[in-house]
């Protein structure tokens, strides 16, 4: 299990290696401040780093959201022009989706995986780095459109035709296609690491039955990014094909057809609200036993039912399509199969307040934010089971009602679950608890914002107020419920700017003190064996797995009459992270390199081939630098074995 | 897929750059499967342009088809030699792995050019995009193959490619013989299926 790499510099005392490497090109030794962050290839520093771009473009979306509501806060609103309007929606649409949500997940997958299936890194460290770099130069690389002649403005779904050069002369949408093509890389690539990361490194004893909900839900998450980002990826190619260079996929004249466009994008894009939703419904399946005190509850039906889900996802898509004249035959099979996948996300909602059931609750910010998902996403999925009834649907399509329930889905579903991750995790990763008492309030705050601001919605649509209107005339009744949604979108602006001094006050609360120490909630999962924060080694002796829960059944046994009791303390449990000569991944430039190329790539497409050649220079070079970069470790055979000694 | 991992141990016994390529592999299925089923939508849409039934050289393609999968057999020649320790048996065969390849791209550029000059061009109807879409990504994807394997032959040629690599061969072997049954696919949905005429 051991990487056959060098010592890593942060084990050893002076930060440097004495052996040459063998070749041209030097592997940087990890150092210290900036350089060591942006040719680390560390799975937690990686995972650090996509929470930190993932948060700011979270802002980004954030306030591009509240654009949108001060226009809308009034009849006739006169804040942003239609045209700027269509790119603040679309933007918002794609920050939140594909450079806030999905990052946030990889997040927690990249930092998380790795210690809870008992690992010291990713199967393929380098392209894990990799994959944040391409992920922020396709995230910057879509919003340099604002500054080069508008974003895109053709809706997060850009549906064809509205997207061709006639309907959208702007480059927006090329930077949308080309953009999003980048950042696809991203996810395909770290797809693959993560799944051959869950199969193949996992501890000595730890079965695919005993990994927890949280690593499941990702190795389904991780799957389906690697079957659906190729989906997206042809979409894509097809548009931008059609934009710079002239195909005619959706040109109607010519017989192109635009319902190809909605077809390849939703079977894509169904997928994604899965990709999206799983790793939420992982971290609560670790929150929730935690603070209730409990085993979850059927845990093979909650690994069952994201499987199941993943499966019946690829299933569903035409139900985004009842309004464009598929045909009676599709929309009666996609209605039924999108009931039927109500079913084991049923099951999920089931056995989580079952896992509360009887349990001790402790009522952390953590936990809270747990109750957001399983309260907030019902109500979610419910609005979601009436479309999947075609005829009501029919009704609902491009109204402010859909708007209402994938707000429901996404912001009560996944962004709840990602806060509740926050609060559980910090310490693991920080070494220092998040305030719980900005936490609870951070929780409410939250709440009351998020019903405010998405449940009035659900009546403006059934009014009829059409969503991605700029604007609309007094006299319909939708002044009051406008006003409404416009101030409870500030109360949830208000709830993250709480979070956000939340993390500034706590670390600096936490400054000079102690890391917090083994275990603080006392949780049930592997990589709380680590000592807070996680070394870079992260287990100074891989664990021997025996049971689902290891940490917990380390902690606590039965007496005779099969009472629970504490059999070892927390620090007795714990792991100190005093191993040395551990060999870890050396860290490297070139994932650096490569994806700086790529953004050129795009901008060569649109302008002018010479950045082409620029960027297509930069990445070879990357590519090549980092096939010819020196074998990690020149001395693998002679190389300081293990210290055997850490914990019990 | 750099990463020395021959030497440790995992979980499923697999290493892990083979299990990568297998995901990577499936990744791909889904990238064809949707350029396919574009093609499938457009093959009867020529617009003003030439129909597939008129303008595709069968006799010819069934003869580069055939120089593409033979290839696959001399990939395994390749392999297997490399896995004996006959390093000099095993550039042979790669060499003739990507000279086999080279011919098959050059006929495409060829039937390409033909198209072209035959009024068959990107922009000319919804179904021309698709076809050059298409055989494009596949066109690209055995160039990216032969880039590979000359790579491969140059390792070999400065005496870097040894048995204990093997397991390298192997992995640009799955890719290859991948690229091969796909253009089983295509060949069969493009040119066997009897196509539309004006």
């Amino acid at each position: 299990m051991t990487q056959t790499m060098e010592p890593s510099s942060m084990e050893t005392s002076n930060g440097e290696n004495s052996h040459r490497p063998l070749g041209v090109y030097t592997r940087p030794k990890g150092g210290s401040g900036w350089r060591d962050w942006v040719t680390t290839v560390d799975h937690k520093k990686i995972g650090i780093l996509y929470g930190a771009a993932a948060l700011l473009f979270f802002v980004i979306g954030g306030i591009e959201a509240l654009l949108i509501r001060l226009q809308l806060a009034t009849p006739d609103g006169t804040v942003l022009g239609a045209d700027t309007y269509n790119q603040i929606y679309t933007m918002h649409g794609v920050t939140m989706i594909f450079l806030a949500a999905m990052p946030l997940a990889a997040a927690f997958a990249n930092y998380l995986i790795p210690l809870q299936i008992g690992a010291r890194d990713v199967a393929f460290p380098r392209l894990n780095a990799m994959s944040f770099w391409v992920f922020l130069a396709g995230g910057i690389f879509i919003n340099l459109s604002w500054l080069l002649g508008g974003a895109p403005d053709g809706g997060w779904f850009a549906y064809s035709p509205n997207t061709g050069i006639v309907f959208s002369p702007s480059h927006g949408m090329d930077f949308y296609a080309i953009g999003l093509q980048i950042t696809g890389i991203a996810s395909l690539v770290s797809g693959i690491n993560l799944t051959v990361t869950i199969f193949n490194m996992r501890a000595p004893g730890m079965t695919l039955f005993k990994m927890p909900v949280f690593t499941w839900m990702m190795l389904v998450v991780q799957l389906l990014l690697v079957f659906a980002m190729p989906v997206i990826a042809v979409a894509l190619f097809l548009l931008t094909f059609s934009r710079l260079f002239g195909a005619t996929f959706f040109t109607p004249e010519l017989g192109g057809d635009p319902l190809l466009w909605q077809h390849l994008f939703w079977i894509f894009g169904h997928p994604e609200v899965y990709i999206l939703v799983l790793p939420a419904f992982g971290i609560i399946s670790e929150v929730i036993p935690t603070f209730s005190r409990k085993p979850i509850f059927g845990y093979p039906f909650m690994v069952f039912s994201g499987i199941a889900i993943g499966f019946m996802g690829w299933g569903v898509w035409a139900h985004h399509m009842f309004a464009s004249g598929i045909g009676p035959v599709s929309v009666a099979a996609f209605s039924l199969s999108t009931m039927f996948i109500a079913v084991p996300t049923g099951v999920k909602i089931l056995n989580w307040m079952a896992t509360m059931w009887g349990g001790r609750i402790k009522f952390s910010a953590a936990m809270l934010f747990a109750f957001g998902v399983v309260s907030m996403f019902t109500i979610g999925g419910l609005s979601g089971v009436t479309h999947s009834i075609a005829p009501a649907d029919t009704q609902q399509t491009d109204t402010y009602y859909i708007v209402a329930h994938f707000h429901y889905v996404i912001f009560g579903g996944i962004i709840f679950g990602l806060f509740s991750g926050f609060f559980f995790w910090w310490p693991k990763v920080f070494g220092h608890k998040l305030s719980e008492k900005m936490g609870k309030l951070n929780f409410w705050v939250m709440l009351i914002g998020f019903n405010l601001t998405f449940g009035p919605m659900h009546i403006l649509g059934l009014q009829g107020m059409s969503r991605r209107i700029d604007t609309y005339s007094p006299g319909f009744g939708f002044e009051a419920w406008n006003l409404v949604v416009t101030i409870g979108s500030f109360i949830i602006a208000l709830s993250v700017l709480i979070f956000l001094i939340n993390v500034i006050t706590s670390a600096r609360n936490a400054r000079g003190l102690p890391p917090i120490g083994p275990d603080p909630w006392d949780a049930r999962s592997l990589e709380w064996i680590t000592p807070n924060p996680t070394p870079a080694h992260n287990f100074d002796e891989i664990p021997i797995v025996e049971s689902l829960d290891e940490f917990w059944h380390r902690k606590y046994g039965s007496d005779e009459d099969g009472k629970v009791v504490r059999v070892a303390s927390a620090e007795d449990v714990c792991q100190d992270g005093s191993a040395e000569g551990v060999h870890l991944p050396s860290p490297s430039y070139w994932p650096l390199v490569f994806a700086i190329g790529l953004p050129f790539i795009g901008l060569g497409l649109i302008y002018s081939l010479w950045f082409c050649v620029f960027g297509g220079a930069l990445a070879l070079m990357g590519l090549y630098a980092w096939v010819f970069e020196p074998v990690d470790d020149p001395d693998v055979d002679h190389h300081e074995p293990q210290k055997e000694d850490a914990s019990d | 897929m750099t990463n020395q991992t021959h030497s440790e141990e995992t979980t499923t016994g697999l290493s892990h750059n083979k299990l990568g390529m297998w995901v990577f592999l499936g990744s791909e299925c889904l990238l064809f499967g949707a350029l396919i089923s574009t093609y499938l939508l457009y093959r009867g849409r020529f617009a003003d342009g030439p129909a597939p039934g008129d303008i595709f050289d069968i006799p010819f393609t069934s003869v580069s088809s055939f120089v593409l999968l033979m290839s696959s057999l001399t990939m395994v020649l390749a392999l297997s030699a490399l896995q004996r320790g006959d390093e000099r048996n095993n550039r042979l065969w790669l060499l003739t792995t990507a000279l086999l390849g080279a011919v098959f791209v050059g006929g495409q550029v060829y039937e390409f050019t033909t198209f072209l000059r035959e009024g068959l061009g990107y922009t000319t109807s919804p179904f021309s995009s698709a076809f050059f879409t298409l055989t494009g990504f596949h066109g690209v994807h055995v160039s990216l193959g032969v880039i590979f394997l000359m790579s491969l032959y140059v390792s070999s040629a400065r005496g870097n490619l040894h048995k204990e690599r093997a397991e390298t061969v192997e992995l640009i072997g799955l890719y290859w013989h991948f690229v091969d049954i796909v253009w089983i696919f295509i060949f069969t949905v493009i040119y066997l299926v009897p196509s539309p005429t004006s």
